[in-house]
């Protein structure tokens, strides 16, 4: 299985985004913002970072480079795609998924281990948790304010789509606690904190994330079976 | 050529937390009587020719404002 890692200008995760790819045991494939050809992958992953310098929004710019016209494309007809912070702000900005991330209410960057619930395992990424678990994964985020509309935050809710919650504290004011969330088919996730940080004890705080990519890779096996 | 100005702000439900920051810091200043600071994007567009409001218009909406977050208004400038 081929899990594909998109950098842009001003990534900073995607080394660690395919460390993590290979860990859980799948070929890991560098896409290129300017090159719209996915290369044959059965996953991809938008990873942390600056892209584009952040200018204008998070997320704003990046959302129209080449790459992710062929994204959103494969997304609609079903292909899994994570996108880890500066990923999911992508995503937002796509239309992917609902809602935006917005500058931390405290305005201060925070970077630390974090405690999440994983409230949603019906996903193409977090298949491997059970309902409720709680997991530790680092948070460096300094435009992670998850908002939106009480409506969709409401049908979010209500169609269990919030995927993982904070607890233990929430490190930058996002509504009702998201971390994060889903598409209705469950094969599209944003999620604020890195689990490509967390996969090995050597690095990170647990291995957690690593689980997020190993669902994935269960995910396609069943898909392909 | 001729100019387009759009302004972008955040929606008036949308947490600014970057005017808040500003307005407590105005009692530094000996400022007393500002209730609320919000603070948006001023940005400017130069068309080559003749000023395309709803070129403009498709600009912002697409790119330059983020509707579920933010609003925004085009005028052309009258001082070109």
């Amino acid at each position: 299985m081929k899990i594909g890692v998109v950098t842009f200008p001003g990534s900073l995760d995607d080394g660690d985004a395919r460390r993590a790819a290979r860990y859980a045991g799948a070929e890991a494939v560098a896409l290129w913002h300017a090159d719209p050809d996915l290369h044959g992958v059965d996953a991809v992953v938008l990873p942390g970072g600056f892209s584009y310098g952040d200018y204008l929004r998070c997320g704003a710019i990046a959302r129209f480079s080449p790459v992710m016209t062929s994204i959103i494309a494969a997304a609609g007809a079903g292909l899994p795609v994570l996108g880890i912070c500066n990923g999911f702000q992508v995503l937002c900005e796509a239309h992917l998924l609902p809602g935006a991330l917005t500058r931390n209410s405290h305005l201060h960057f925070r970077n630390r281990d974090q405690r999440l619930t994983i409230t949603s395992t019906s996903t193409a990424w977090t298949n491997g948790f059970t309902e409720g678990q709680d997991v530790v994964v680092p948070v460096k985020n300094g435009e992670g304010c998850f908002v939106a509309d009480e409506a969709t935050l409401d049908e979010l809710e209500a169609e269990g789509r919030i995927v993982a919650r904070y607890t233990g504290g929430n490190p930058n004011g996002s509504m009702r606690d998201i971390a994060a969330i889903r598409n209705a088919a469950g094969n599209v996730v944003g999620i604020m904190p890195h689990p490509e940080h967390a996969i090995d004890l050597l690095t990170g705080p647990s291995v957690d994330g690593l689980v997020m990519f190993t669902s994935v890779l269960t995910s396609l096996a069943g898909a392909a079976a | 050529m001729a100019r387009v100005v759009v302004d972008v702000m955040l929606k008036p439900e949308i947490l600014d937390p970057q005017g808040q920051a500003v307005a407590n810091a105005l009692p530094r200043l000996g400022v007393d009587n500002v209730s609320a600071v919000r603070i948006g994007k001023r940005i400017e567009i130069e068309f080559a020719g003749d000023a395309d409001l709803e070129q403009a218009r498709q600009i912002a909406d697409k790119l330059l404002a983020n509707p579920v977050i933010e609003e925004f208004t085009i005028r052309t400038d009258a001082d070109q």
